[in-house]
């Protein structure tokens, strides 16, 4: 059976389920290995891991325990495995791992424990179940923070795929009495020159007799034939003719379907609700109240809506009934004049720096709450049985889901079952703030059978978990040769990850402080998350330092990089493909910034102009992304691209507002995003520096922002300091929204 | 009683003299191919075509179907042969999440019935769905390879 090395184990065996081989990587218990064998192993397959599987029919099951929202990982991390088993890429399927402690994201786990970073808060999920401790060593299965690839591939699928083919290559060199260092091992079929040879498939009933390596050699980069190609993605043919099932397709017999109203007021509760007008609607079934929201439970989603809509109900409006944008942001503003800061990073001594400096630049930033907007609005389908719970839905977190799920409706959570659905969307929505799961529940208790209960646009919009609006203050000197001497960044909240607040360039002396706990509505985790109001704040105070050194806005940050080479190569790639040494045609100008984003360094320059109406347009982003290695390329483009179209929304169109406690906004009319018609060229390149892998999902959101501000600034001279700049006429830096 | 038909196939349906043929289409007859996104026809998520022209579902009465060729993204391959949009949408990666691609393949497939090699301005105007995961790029090339195909 299994080593133990460190905190690691390989484990070994015979499969509970159709006999033959079971071999894994993991940090768990074995009590826990069975059962990940017991679940993930079917009946006529040999179970090779709990993370493979490899068939009679010689196929290759990789089971991924993180979420597919479109970003490639149920893709490139069977890659990952393939390439170290060097199995035949036709032969590997994918398999979505259940909600279950025997599918934790180990790889995760064992990221941030070797990295010495605590767990972060954006997987509270899982922590708000009150085993923070466990979710510290194991009880993991988020997908966010870019770390599928990071973490669990790096760690540990490559590891499995390794391990396994090494018991492979030892059986046949059993089998065959010959040395195992003879067999080759390629395209799923070992081979020996003596003409004897074997498919997996055929050995891997041999090999469940092998001990497994604890530490396999893995391949050199060079010897790669898979990772590092373009491999088509397996979820996209179901994507292209309807047959894929989002959680809002899920039909099951006796299914209703309820639209819920939540209280407007972030924190209110209901006080009353006359029912009769929905209950007098075609189709209504029942009326069910929750403590802070009340649904209308009818035998189709449109009835539910329209009945809903029907419904007067009268809330407590409780504590934030007066909170409004302006009331938050002047709240924000008073903290930082009051000083009250909880330190963050810091080197050297900014304060004694900045008094002695001649020369100090200051700038002041602000964005506002962002909703996520997923195409698929939150919704979830419940049912109780007997005691037991049900639910159907897309999580982000399949097993901290559960947890929740089985908080809220108070049972243990071995009585709960998930089952996960296609995802329309994620961004962080999906992950850690379950209230579409929370209310599903609610509603389920009172209903027979089955109940999907669905977000309209406008619930969605308005019962978010919002990017936090924040304000930044930057005060920064130079000296007589134009260099940055102290950079002081004060900020409102901090959230994750740790290191966003971080600047990269060589100042001698940095710090930066925040204020927190002045986002009195709801707030979470949004792609990028900090390096969406960090890249827009640091990228464009670090242009305005140019500006004042009179400085070209990358030779100026480039002269700022000598103790960091790759983010050096990465901005001189970037300016390389955008030609910018070269004028731009009549009426355009470009801009640059940089962010390096969960390990993966982005530099982007866009290149603008301005429409008759003020309006900004972007015509081109180049991008140079240093993530270390790629494993799809395919997928990495189009997360770049689309990561920075996502920036790009924000950055143009999105806020939400708030007044009298509620969202302003309601729906895309409000809300707008970029179309085709304002996405730009998009070209990518990658540089494989040969560091640690990075992300993909997140990194191309984090300078988009600050690129496009500055090259507004490059064309037009005015700065723009806050988001979004649909609120300014750009040709005269002037604000034309009211708040 | 009103009989819709869909993909060549004739259904009666009791419905709402109102109620919007995307939902006539989910959740009465059961083909969820064709989404909801926002209810106010601002997104296109739930774009199908009636006698060949693109229509937002969500906000389209299913009454005024009545005696029309409904097609959805369901009804789009010919037997078990893709129709060519689909694809050109495989080949290019085009769907990350996938939610909103049923809506801009009808919306493709209606544009390239009324426009067979539509340059980049008219794609840009015909196609105006929203995306959230930013696949325009890969929508654009894939666009332009079905009209080449």
């Amino acid at each position: 059976m299994g080593k133990i090395t460190r905190r690691l184990m390989m484990f070994g065996g015979v499969a509970a389920v159709g006999g033959g081989l079971a071999v894994g990587y993991a940090l768990l218990p074995y009590t826990t290995i069975d059962r990940a064998r017991k679940l993930a192993g079917k009946s006529g397959e040999t179970m090779l891991s709990a993370w493979v599987r490899i068939g009679t029919d010689n196929s290759v099951t990789v089971i991924v325990p993180h979420s597919e929202m479109g970003q490639g990982v149920h893709t490139s991390l069977p890659m990952m495995l393939a390439e170290e088993l060097d199995a035949d890429w036709s032969l590997v399927r994918m398999e979505q791992a259940p909600a279950d402690m025997a599918f934790a994201n180990l790889g995760l786990a064992r990221g941030y424990l070797r990295g010495d970073k605590s767990i972060p808060s954006w997987m509270s999920g899982a922590a708000d179940f009150g085993f923070r401790k466990v979710a510290e060593s194991m009880n993991l299965q988020i997908t966010g923070g870019s770390t599928s690839v990071r973490f669990t591939g790096v760690d540990g699928f490559r590891r499995t795929g390794a391990a396994a083919r090494s018991m492979l290559i030892a059986a046949a060199a059993a089998k065959w009495s010959v040395p195992a260092g003879e067999i080759e091992a390629k395209l799923s079929k070992l081979t020996h020159a003596s003409g004897k040879s074997a498919t997996y498939g055929e050995m891997a009933e041999a090999a469940a007799a092998i001990a497994p390596p604890a530490d396999a050699p893995l391949k050199a980069k060079k010897d790669y034939t898979i990772v590092g190609t373009p491999k088509a993605r397996f979820d996209i043919p179901a994507k292209v003719d309807g047959s894929a099932k989002y959680g809002l397709d899920l039909r099951l017999a006796n299914m209703s379907y309820a639209v819920v109203t939540a209280s407007p007021v972030f924190g209110g509760t209901l006080k009353s609700v006359d029912e009769a007008p929905a209950k007098a609607m075609r189709g209504v079934k029942q009326v069910v109240k929750l403590p802070d929201a009340v649904a209308v439970v009818a035998d189709n989603t449109w009835r539910a809506k329209e009945a809903a809509l029907a419904l007067k109900p009268e809330w407590n409006e409780g504590a934030h009934a007066s909170v409004s944008s302006k009331s938050i942001y002047a709240a924000m503003d008073a903290a930082l004049d009051a000083g009250k800061f909880e330190a963050d990073h810091s080197v050297g001594d900014v304060d004694t720096a900045l008094k002695a400096a001649t020369k100090v630049v200051e700038g002041a930033y602000r964005v506002p709450y962002l909703a996520h907007a997923t195409m698929e609005t939150m919704n979830c389908t419940a049912q109780f049985e007997n005691g037991k719970l049900t639910v159907w839905g897309g999580f982000q977190d399949g097993l901290g889901a559960r947890a929740a799920a089985a908080k809220f409706a108070g049972i243990p959570i071995d009585d709960v079952t998930l089952h996960h659905t296609a995802m329309g969307g994620g961004f962080g929505r999906r992950g850690s703030t379950l209230n579409y799961l929370k209310h599903a529940i609610g509603v389920a208790r009172a209903v027979q059978g089955p109940v999907q209960v669905v977000f309209t646009r406008e619930e969605d919009m308005t019962q978010d978990n919002y990017r936090h609006a924040s304000v930044s203050r930057m005060k920064a000197s130079l000296d007589d040769k134009g260099k940055v001497n102290a950079w002081l960044h004060q900020f409102s909240e901090k959230f994750d990850p740790p290191e966003a607040t971080m600047v990269n360039y060589d100042f001698a002396h940095q710090a930066s402080r925040y204020v927190t706990g002045l986002n009195p509505i709801p707030w979470g985790p949004w792609r990028s998350v900090d390096h969406t109001q960090m890249g827009f704040f640091i990228e464009t105070f670090m242009d305005e330092l140019a500006v004042s050194a009179g400085q070209d806005p990358f030779e100026f940050r480039r002269a700022h990089l000598n103790g960091a080479p790759r983010h050096k190569a990465a901005l001189e790639l970037a300016a390389s493909m955008a030609n910018w040494s070269t004028k731009p045609a009549e009426g355009r100008a470009r801009g640059i910034a940089m962010r390096e984003a969960f390990g993966t360094i982005v530099a982007q320059v866009a290149e603008v102009s301005l429409g008759e109406d003020g309006r900004v347009r972007v015509h081109n982003i180049w991008s140079a992304v240093d993530p270390g290695e790629v494993i799809n390329p395919a997928t990495f483009t189009a997360q770049i691209q689309g990561g920075a179209v996502y920036g790009l929304t924000a950055a143009l169109y999105g806020e939400i507002t708030i007044d009298k406690g509620r969202v302003v906004q309601q729906n895309f009319p409000d809300y707008d995003m970029v179309r085709m018609a304002d996405a730009p060229l998009h070209e990518v390149r990658f540089i494989e520096s040969g560091a640690r892998t990075g992300g993909a999902g997140e990194p191309g959101t984090a300078p988009v922002a600050a690129a496009v501000g500055n090259a507004v600034f490059a064309l037009t001279g005015k700065r723009i300091r806050e988001l979004p700049f649909k609120n300014f006429d750009l040709k005269t830096g002037t604000k034309i929204a009211s708040l | 009683m009103i009989t819709i038909t869909v993909n060549g196939a004739p259904h009666e349906v009791d419905v709402e003299e109102g109620m919007p043929l995307l939902w006539v289409l989910r959740d009465v007859l059961n083909m969820t191919g064709t989404k909801y996104g926002c209810g106010v026809a601002a997104c296109g998520a739930c774009t199908v075509m009636v006698d060949g022209a693109p229509v937002r579902s969500c906000s389209f009465p299913a009454a005024l179907a009545v005696g029309k060729a409904i097609t959805t993204i369901e009804g789009l391959k010919s037997g078990e042969t893709l129709h060519k949009v689909q694809q050109a949408w495989i080949a290019e990666q085009a769907p990350q999440c996938g939610y909103c691609q049923s809506g801009q393949i009808m919306a493709a497939v209606a544009l390239l019935n009324e426009k067979p090699q539509p340059t980049d301005a008219e794609i840009d105007a015909a196609m105006t769905n929203i995306c959230r995961c930013g696949s325009y790029a890969q929508i654009r090339a894939a666009i332009h390879a079905a009209a080449k195909a």
